[in-house]
């Protein structure tokens, strides 16, 4: 009888203080002192090596709250698992607008998953903020004015090596390999348009691979075959690896670009050889923090202190950690930014009110800007050349 | 049928009729989504229950099911309630022609020609050729359903997530009549006489290859459907949507369910729709090593499927009401 009485009791409380907070939730996403930040990742699932950047998020936001919060506030990350499956995606989104009532959702992550919910967060008229993909369409505040990416888009890195073509190279032959989908043709697009009218004398021959082919073999044959002297690799990392392979192997030898998304040594690079990888050209925009050259930065050097402290568990190597941590710190300016007027309407004009804001991860010379029109954070990264053994950097930060 | 069962199931119409009137809409559309997996989990429980056909690939006629409801809609402008019988007939061929062949497969074989057929139609779905209806990687988007002018007239209001629940209910209950119907009679008994001895059920005069090659069909019919209301409620398609492993969550839902039971399909559907996100809620670290444990406990605490477990209960109270 005793339990059941101290059982009702407990019960009774729990009834009285949920219905004191609700009370107290006069403003969405503020719940007492928090604020509630919601957060899509695939812990599980095809994509669950991102999961990490959830958890450094998280990990980050602990250290915030740690030393006071922000604007009086603490930061309460809400994150929930779709393993990149859109229509959990949908669920989880809801949830958290509709259920947890989150002030915004940040950093949902990957295409398809971002493209299930894109309507459904401006009709609800949601911050979706700094999600991670780096497709070209979500910078479009016109027709999508609550949503807004973060990294370079695939378009503004492929300008960027077709910049560094005309200048250095105004007669070149160009070769383009893509994967045959949105992110394979939003590169192609992109360093068409950089190349402006002359892309069409340029490029002497395309091809492209379906994510399904077991090789890019005959491509690179075809490729080879066309005279060119230069070639813009747009794929992922294990046909980048072939790709790289084959061109050394074949005797090719062109200009060798490479794009970002398969610029890791260790998954690309080391598979095809990093002798054969001698002279690659990429873009960087954060800091790698297994740089040799980064070894006595303070923001890297601030990383690992807070890695050891907040997220022991998680790796030094990996580059999603330090990626989370980096794009963590733009969301907590833009709260810091908001002041005491933490709207919805609000958070979003102050996403794009950010103003050369430059947070160590970075590379130097990268800022983060943005305006009403302007929904694209980063838009500048530095070309790094490959030496054997590291990416190394050269050149001026290009891009807005 | 009894007349307490009778009570009982008019009971959960009335608790499903009102559920969408006391809850959120975000419920309102989780319990959408457990309609719409217990009709495809009905669908492969009359293969892998009923018939003893084992499926790994169920997710494939979902998707397919799911793409001919985006793509009438969204390139021919088709209403949705249209897209559903589309859906389930072209599913219907689909699983028909694929059971013709698969037939000669037996058990695992089958399992395995099953799962190749699973694992293979989302990369089909990316295929260039048929992007300009598939829409690639980037998939479709629809719009989601009002609910129609003359439930407004008639002072109804009903807001887009309690119109998709009613509208997936109405389909729910159909499919769920229709196949108590189909299984309680000839073609039913012939499916579970073939799964049990095959070849003493063709000494019977039953045409083995017809039945199998029709149970194939029929549950790739309700598969579709499902997979096409998904896509209403979900208002989205995407090849990422149909991975290998919504095939095997089908298979765990019938299991969990009860195999060779009609309820088995709801408790099957309440799993895998809710067990998923508890996991979630309690550990971020391993969310699958929590699933993971909910199954064994499941399967070990109720061996015949939370179906089994509840009919045996009432079973015990019906006995003890009888001789108190």
């Amino acid at each position: 009888m005793k339990l059941q009485i101290a059982t009702i009791a407990a019960l009774l409380s729990a009834a009285f203080t949920g219905h004191a907070l609700a009370q107290k939730k006069d403003v969405i996403g503020i719940s007492g002192n928090e604020l509630l930040i919601g957060n899509i990742n695939p812990y599980s699932g095809p994509a669950s090596a991102y999961g990490t950047i959830g958890r450094s998020i998280a990990a980050y936001f602990k250290k915030v709250n740690d030393e006071g919060g922000v604007n009086g506030y603490k930061l309460n990350l809400i994150s929930y698992d779709d393993s990149y499956s859109p229509p959990k995606t949908v669920e989880m989104a809801r949830k958290l607008v509709e259920q947890d009532k989150v002030l915004l959702i940040f950093q949902s992550l990957g295409t398809p998953p971002n493209t299930a919910i894109h309507k459904y967060m401006n009709a609800k008229k949601v911050p979706h903020l700094f999600v991670a993909t780096g497709a070209t369409k979500w910078n479009d505040p016109k027709r999508f004015p609550w949503t807004m990416g973060w990294q370079p888009n695939y378009q503004t890195e492929a300008r960027i090596y077709a910049a560094h073509i005309l200048k250095n190279k105004p007669n070149a032959k160009i070769a383009v390999l893509y994967q045959n989908d949105d992110y394979g043709k939003d590169y192609l697009e992109g360093f068409k348009a950089g190349l402006g009218a002359q892309a069409k004398t340029m490029i002497v021959k395309e091809a492209s691979y379906e994510v399904t082919d077991p090789t890019v073999d005959s491509q690179m044959a075809q490729l080879q075959a066309s005279g060119a002297d230069t070639f813009f690799n747009i794929t992922t990392p294990k046909f980048a690896a072939q790709a790289i392979r084959k061109a050394w192997d074949s005797g090719w030898k062109p200009v060798h670009y490479l794009n970002n998304v398969s610029a890791s040594i260790g998954t690309t690079l080391r598979p095809a050889g990093l002798d054969k990888s001698v002279g690659l050209y990429t873009t960087q925009y954060l800091k790698d923090q297994n740089d040799k050259q980064w070894a006595n930065d303070p923001a890297v050097i601030e990383w690992t202190a807070f890695m050891k402290k907040y997220y022991p568990d998680g790796s030094l190597l990996a580059t999603e950690n330090f990626y989370g941590w980096c794009v963590a710190q733009s969301m907590v300016q833009v709260i810091k930014q908001s002041g005491k007027n933490l709207t919805r309407e609000n958070i979003m004009k102050q996403a794009a009110s950010l103003k050369d804001f430059a947070p160590g991860c970075l590379l130097p010379g990268i800022k983060i800007n943005t305006s009403a029109t302007d929904f694209a954070p980063i838009e500048s990264v530095r070309l790094a050349r490959f030496d054997g053994k590291d990416w190394v950097g050269f050149g001026e930060v290009m891009g807005k | 049928m009894t007349r307490h069962r009778l009570i009982v199931l008019a009971i959960v119409l009335a608790g499903a009729t009102i559920l969408p009137l006391m809850v959120s809409e975000y419920r309102t559309f989780q319990f959408t989504l457990v309609l719409v997996y217990a009709i495809a989990l009905l669908g492969l429980n009359m293969l892998t229950g009923y018939n003893g056909q084992i499926s790994l690939g169920h997710g494939a006629f979902y998707a397919i099911g799911a793409y001919c409801a985006a793509i009438l809609m969204d390139k021919y402008g088709v209403p949705y309630w249209a897209t559903i019988p589309v859906a389930g007939a072209v599913c219907l061929v689909a699983g028909f022609l694929f059971g013709l062949p698969a037939l000669r497969l037996e058990g695992l074989y089958l399992a395995l020609a099953t799962f190749a057929l699973g694992v293979s139609l989302p990369q089909l779905l990316k295929y260039h050729h048929l992007e300009q209806w598939t829409g690639g990687v980037q998939g479709i988007t629809i719009t989601k359903p009002d609910a129609p002018a003359f439930l407004a007239d008639l002072g109804v209001a009903l807001n887009q997530d309690q119109w998709v629940y009613y509208f997936t209910l109405a389909v729910t209950l159909v499919m769920f009549v229709l196949g108590w119907n189909l299984l309680r009679g000839r073609m039913g008994r012939a499916m579970v006489a073939i799964r049990e001895n095959h070849i003493a059920t063709e000494a019977m005069g039953v045409n083995n290859a017809m039945v199998k090659s029709l149970t194939f069909g029929i549950s790739a019919l309700y598969t579709g459907i499902a997979g096409a209301l998904g896509a209403i409620a979900v208002q989205f398609v995407a090849p990422d949507s149909f991975n290998i492993f919504l095939s095997i969550t089908f298979l765990i839902g019938i299991v969990i369910g009860g195999l060779a039971s009609i309820p088995g399909a709801i408790y099957g559907a309440l799993f895998i729709q809710f067990v998923p996100n508890i996991a979630d809620d309690i550990s971020k670290a391993a969310p699958w090593a929590i699933f993971g444990l909910f199954l064994i406990a499941f399967v070990y605490a109720l061996p015949a499927g939370v179906n089994g477990a509840v009919q045996m209960a009432l079973a015990r109270l019906t006995r003890k009401r009888q001789n108190p």
